[in-house]
């Protein structure tokens, strides 16, 4: 191996040597996750109880799912920063539904297809206007979330059916929630779609040179705008999720939730430049990520304070390799 | 005249014009020399931050912390306004502007030395900054009644009739066209923005360059933390939640390419002052303020549609990878 590090995008994972595997990002982020759990269990004796571990999964079921299809379009080289808006728009619609009686399989069709429907608008401003995704997803945002305030004011709306509140509530089996069921399904899923399809390595290959990659005949253009879709998707569910356990819509909904996937997803090892990434990281961050909220809510630490410990870990993790190799003498 | 036209502050500035024509027609009194001072000085505040991160822009990277390092210099300023009212004005502001030097240079540090990308390193710092309030507050607000005359006064004294403020605000737009058009510096920073390969085997430092940079955008952040908080008299954790995607949206809307080197002071400056505009002439032509993020964003989107066009040919990958020395 010479000094310079082979990047990190998946074609080149089929040549590496074993111990390039045992030092991957990937296991860098189980260590510490098991140091983070471990610390969390002596600190903690409510911690180990299958209840609690459970209630640990909300704190990041929901930012998770659009965390699967962030991580691709960040590999594409694009940005979608209007995620929360979405779920603002998409939680309001079903709250307008709502008050006009609509059930519960109508009220999820909403939230579904108004978060597909914004995330076309994106996709559709950023591939045919050929604008700068994090541009555009800025102006999205205050336009999603303007549409909600516009509609509610400063309102709620409540009374949502009660077979509604099993989606974000309920538990498929024992103590396992059905949000965590639909994680890890859509974990398997993405993993399968990124690392396994054709797409996958067409996502990549936008991400590493989009001008080579529609030279050899990759539909930039479609792909980028089937991603965005999956953004807007993905957002769309996580509303009807968050709207069922919250029980009620205010048009502050899942304020800053933007950032947060943004941050699970950067932490789960995916290059904010393009090109590289992995769905195992993005599953380990957000397992990182609810265990540290979680412990440190059991500790009693606020809220803001623990916002403190995510982004130190973020830039903690993100600059100790780059240290490491430094201090082996390499540049 | 033609070549005029070519210029996208002339565009900006008549779309001001018009903006602001429309809004008379519905509340004369709005066009009035009187209130447009006004609506300058409210919109001061925007247009120095705007500026703080134009230059962050321009080098191709961003600076998404420069609400929470307003929001941690201000509380600091406050409380230690509230604690020793005797400590004169003019040695807060400069203890704000060393506090947002130290901020930014951690944040240029980091860029620097270990070549995160800047989005990473000031969403980090971004949730740091603003839990760093919270660990210096201990949660607790400063309000008006706890700050000093002076301290809320100070920007509020009319100097020539027009506000301090004002004055703050003016001096930083001509300091920052000096830099931008008349020193070395300005010039890399424009000269990495378009070509950092090339800025490279002409002799800039790309590194140090955006160190200072961001050293920039902390000072203008700290000092817009004094500013924000002796102008809306409380301090808390929650002060500017959310306001860097409204500095970074001024910065869009006055014509600043995202993709870095292209941008002007007049372009800021411009732009913070449509956004102001619009958030001043709501409630007077009587939409609800309810109205005014929908319409921002669609100003946005608006102007970027707008903008496409010229920078087309510079490449508009946001993120692509500096190739650093």
């Amino acid at each position: 191996m010479t000094d310079i590090p082979a990047p990190r995008h998946i074609p080149d994972r089929l040549d590496k040597p074993l111990s390039s595997a045992i030092f991957s990002w990937e296991a860098l982020l189980v260590v510490v996750a098991v140091a983070i759990f471990a610390i969390n269990s002596f600190a903690s004796p409510y911690f180990l109880d299958p209840y609690s571990l459970s209630d640990l999964t909300f704190n990041f079921t929901e930012k998770g799912l659009i965390a699967f299809a962030m991580a691709l379009l960040i590999i594409s080289g694009e940005i979608d920063l209007s995620v929360a808006a979405i779920i603002a728009l998409a939680s309001t619609m079903m709250g307008m539904a709502v008050q006009a009686g609509a059930g519960t399989p109508a009220l999820v069709a909403i939230g579904i297809v108004v978060g597909l429907g914004c995330g076309a608008f994106n996709g559709l401003l950023v591939t045919r206007l050929g604008l700068p995704s994090i541009v555009v997803t800025i102006g999205t945002m205050s336009l999603f979330r303007g549409i909600a305030f516009i509609i509610l004011g400063d309102q709620a709306y409540k009374g949502y059916p009660e077979s509604f509140a099993f989606f974000g509530q309920g538990y498929v089996w024992w103590v396992v929630s059905f949000e965590l069921v639909l994680f890890l399904i859509a974990a398997v899923v993405y993993w399968f779609l990124l690392h396994r399809t054709s797409f996958g390595r067409r996502v990549f290959a936008i991400g590493n040179n989009p001008v080579a990659a529609q030279f050899s005949g990759v539909r930039v253009g479609r792909i980028k705008f089937i991603l965005f879709c999956l953004t807007g998707l993905m957002s769309g569910i996580a509303s009807v999720l968050i709207t069922s356990r919250l029980g009620s819509t205010r048009p502050s909904i899942a304020q800053g939730y933007e950032l947060e996937v943004i941050t699970m997803v950067v932490l789960g090892g995916v290059s904010i430049l393009g090109g590289a990434g992995s769905i195992v990281g993005v599953v380990l961050a957000a397992f990182i990520m609810g265990l540290v909220t979680f412990g440190l809510g059991l500790l009693n630490v606020p809220g803001i304070v623990m916002s403190i410990f995510i982004g130190l870990l973020l830039i903690i993790v993100i600059a100790l390799p780059i240290v490491w190799r430094r201090l082996r003498g390499g540049r | 005249m033609k070549a005029l036209l070519k210029y996208r502050e002339i565009w900006l500035a008549a779309a001001i014009v018009v903006l602001i024509a429309l809004i008379s027609t519905r509340f004369p009194a709005f066009a009035d020399p009187g209130n447009l001072r006004q609506v300058f000085n409210d919109t001061s505040i925007l247009m120095i931050l705007a500026l703080g991160q134009m230059v962050v822009i321009l080098t191709r990277s961003i600076d998404l912390s420069m609400a929470s390092n307003l929001c941690f210099t201000g509380m600091m300023v406050a409380m230690l306004n509230a604690a020793h009212p005797a400590i004169p004005i003019p040695v807060l502001i400069v203890t704000a502007l060393a506090v947002g030097l130290v901020l930014g240079a951690i944040n240029g540090l980091l860029v620097w030395r270990l070549n995160i990308p800047s989005i990473v390193v000031t969403l980090g710092t971004l949730t740091i900054y603003r839990g760093a309030t919270f660990v210096l507050s201990g949660g607790a607000w400063v309000n008006a009644d706890k700050m000093s005359p002076e301290f809320i006064g100070f920007q509020r004294a009319a100097f020539l009739g027009i506000p301090v403020l004002s004055w703050i605000a003016i001096l930083v737009i001509a300091l920052f066209f000096i830099l931008m058009t008349r020193t070395a510096l300005g010039r890399s920073i424009y000269a990495i923005g378009v070509n950092p390969t090339a800025s490279v085997y002409t002799g800039i430092d790309v590194g140090r360059t955006k160190f200072i940079v961001f050293c920039i955008s902390g000072m203008i952040g700290g000092l817009a933390g004094y500013l924000w908080i002796s102008r809306y008299v409380i301090a808390s954790v929650e002060v500017a939640n959310g306001y860097e995607l409204n500095i970074i949206a001024a910065c869009v809307i006055g014509g600043i390419s995202i993709a870095g080197g292209i941008g002007s002071v007049g372009g800021a400056v411009l732009g913070a002052l449509f956004l102001g505009i619009i958030s001043n002439a709501l409630p007077v032509i009587n939409i609800s303020p309810f109205w005014q993020m929908a319409i921002s964003g669609s100003a946005i989107i608006l102007a970027v549609v707008l903008n496409a066009r010229g920078e087309r040919q510079q490449g508009r990958i946001i993120l692509r990878k500096v190739e650093a020395a």
